[in-house]
């Protein structure tokens, strides 16, 4: 059985702040995305939401907050959270409906209205949440992870500072002509190496900023969207991977890592296994990617996820940097959208987002950031408390 | 005018030693792993399915995997001192057990100081104070360099 699902139509609403409900950002993002399919919301037999959790009861239950944004239609609803990999839930939910036969299309939505600053935790005092913990006891931010891994790349594999600033460079570049990022504007070495230190080796320009945004996907069945007339961009793979145990690299929320102790490692780790599991789905490898769209909370992750999702060796990340592979115009693209460094984080929406710059791309519809003959695109974001998430597209 | 009391920011997660504190954790019976934080009502190994987990305190040496800085002031739950003071924060692996833990390192010893490798031991430091009370937590300390050692 073919594991493809259609992808209809996309819609995003701009990244920014712009002071507004999350509900009216995921509603411009979902209408947008039903006019590019060319179906009416009425016809939508399933919403699926990813919750936002900074935004009261109403993103806990997101899905159903949209539906009734949208107007009582009867949909069946989902709502399903996995923190930066939210998206993934939402579209694995619609996804695995759609394959079952349970419905025909679906709508997907995610959207944020998020604070300034450091994300931190919700209220109250809870020595059993990790997340809590980590901040009362040692004032550990999400940074703070982000500077771990910089600082071993340049200590395992002699990564530079300048090296982590050419991934914003780079990206800054690409985003430039993207109507939905943030950021559009040109970024220079010194403007990184210039900017103040946050978690060393880290600075401003090297992490990435919280946003508001949304963004939606209309998914079908191939089945569907031939009635439909379309030959569609297919959803050809999503890895929700969790992690095998022992994970001996730290992660976020944690304070330890597993213990390694009398238990054999996993071939391969956690986040080598996120986009193994979706290229195995698939049927296809790292070399049948035209473009990725990886998850750079910081510059210096964007080069970890090179060669975790398979597009170089181990510690190879910054010569392919460095030869131009990954810039527009190189073998593989990375973030041809801007990435995060160009839009900042909007939790929920970020995975879908993902799945709309494929789409836009392997449409060639990516104006002014093309991947010429771009024919398969692979993403990869990872969620804390152990979210895997990549999608694959084709066409 | 009483003393304050000296207790910990978190109860159950390190011993009150301030001479040679200890993390406190768990090793399972069965299949020898640990846990930290203590996991105490079952071992989380897939292959494993014992309940009986036992407290042991954990080394109090061990090696810096990676380190990093908080320049920015981390926002609540933490209580910072003000005016606010960057510190670093230290990966720290402890060969027996197998685990990598955090902490924040001591005593304004800041990321120059600092390597991939280098040798560590705990400390308990002052986190903040009330009126009654003052809360501790653990921090790694660059080996034998303090009086703590």
């Amino acid at each position: 059985m073919s594991k493809d699902v259609a992808v209809l139509g996309v819609g995003m609403h701009p990244w920014g702040k712009w002071g507004q409900s999350f509900v009216g950002y995921g509603v411009k993002a979902a209408q947008d995305a039903l006019k590019d399919a060319g179906v009416e919301w009425k016809d939508i037999q399933l919403l699926a939401g990813g919750d936002t959790i900074r935004n009261g009861y109403p993103g806990f239950v997101a899905g159903a907050t949209f539906a009734q944004a949208l107007g009582w239609s009867g949909a069946k609803v989902s709502s399903s959270y996995g923190a930066c990999a939210t998206g993934a839930q939402a579209i694995s939910v619609a996804r695995a409906n759609i394959l079952a036969g349970l419905c025909d299309v679906a709508l997907v939505i995610g959207a944020d209205a998020a604070p300034r600053g450091f994300f931190a935790p919700t209220g109250g005092r809870r020595p059993d949440d990790p997340d809590w913990l980590r901040f009362h006891v040692q004032g550990i931010t999400n940074p703070t992870y982000f500077g771990l891994y910089a600082r071993r790349r340049m200590d395992v594999y002699g990564a530079t500072q300048e090296d982590f600033a050419a991934v914003k460079v780079k990206n800054a570049k690409h985003g430039l002509h993207n109507p939905n990022a943030r950021y559009r504007k040109a970024v220079t070495l010194e403007d990184v190496m210039g900017s103040v230190l946050v978690a060393d080796p880290l600075r401003l320009l090297d992490i990435c900023a919280t946003s508001d945004g949304a963004a939606a996907l209309v998914l079908s069945s191939m089945d569907f969207a031939r009635k439909h007339g379309t030959d569609p961009v297919k959803i050809s793979a999503v890895s929700t991977v969790t992690p095998v145990y022992p994970n001996d690299i730290i992660e976020m929320p944690n304070l330890a890592t597993d213990s390694k102790a009398g238990v054999e490692l996993p071939e391969i780790g956690f986040k080598e296994s996120i986009a193994h599991r979706a290229y195995e789905e698939a049927g296809l490898g790292p070399e049948d990617m035209s473009l990725a769209e990886v998850y750079d909370l910081s510059t210096a992750l964007e080069l970890d996820w090179y060669e975790q999702i398979g597009l170089c060796a181990a510690g190879d990340a910054e010569k392919l940097l460095r030869d131009g592979e990954t810039s527009l115009g190189g073998r593989v693209p990375v973030n041809p959208s801007g990435g995060l460094a160009c839009f900042g984080e909007a939790v929920p929406a970020q995975a879908i987002a993902q799945v709309c710059e494929l789409t836009w791309q392997l449409r060639g519809q990516a104006e002014g950031r093309q991947v010429e003959g771009a024919k398969a695109g692979v993403t990869v974001n990872q969620g804390l408390f152990g979210h895997g998430s990549s999608v694959i597209c084709t066409v | 005018m009483t003393e304050k009391t000296h207790v910990p920011a978190v109860e159950g997660l390190f011993t009150m030693d301030q001479r040679a504190p200890r993390l406190l954790g768990t090793r399972c019976r069965g299949c020898g792993t640990y846990f930290f934080p203590a996991e105490k009502t079952f071992c989380r190994n897939p292959v494993c399915d014992r309940t009986d987990l036992e407290d042991v305190p954990l080394s109090r040496a061990g090696k810096v995997w990676s380190y990093t800085s908080a320049n920015y002031k981390p926002p609540s739950p933490f209580v910072a001192k003000e005016p606010f003071e960057p510190f670093a924060i230290a990966a720290v692996e402890l060969e027996k057990e197998g685990l990598t833990i955090l902490g924040q390192v001591a005593d304004g010893v800041g990321v120059d100081a600092l390597a991939t490798g280098m040798p560590m031991e705990l400390v308990l430091r002052e986190l903040y104070q009330d009126d009654e009370h003052v809360y501790f937590t653990w921090n790694w300390q660059p080996a034998g360099s303090g009086s703590d050692a």
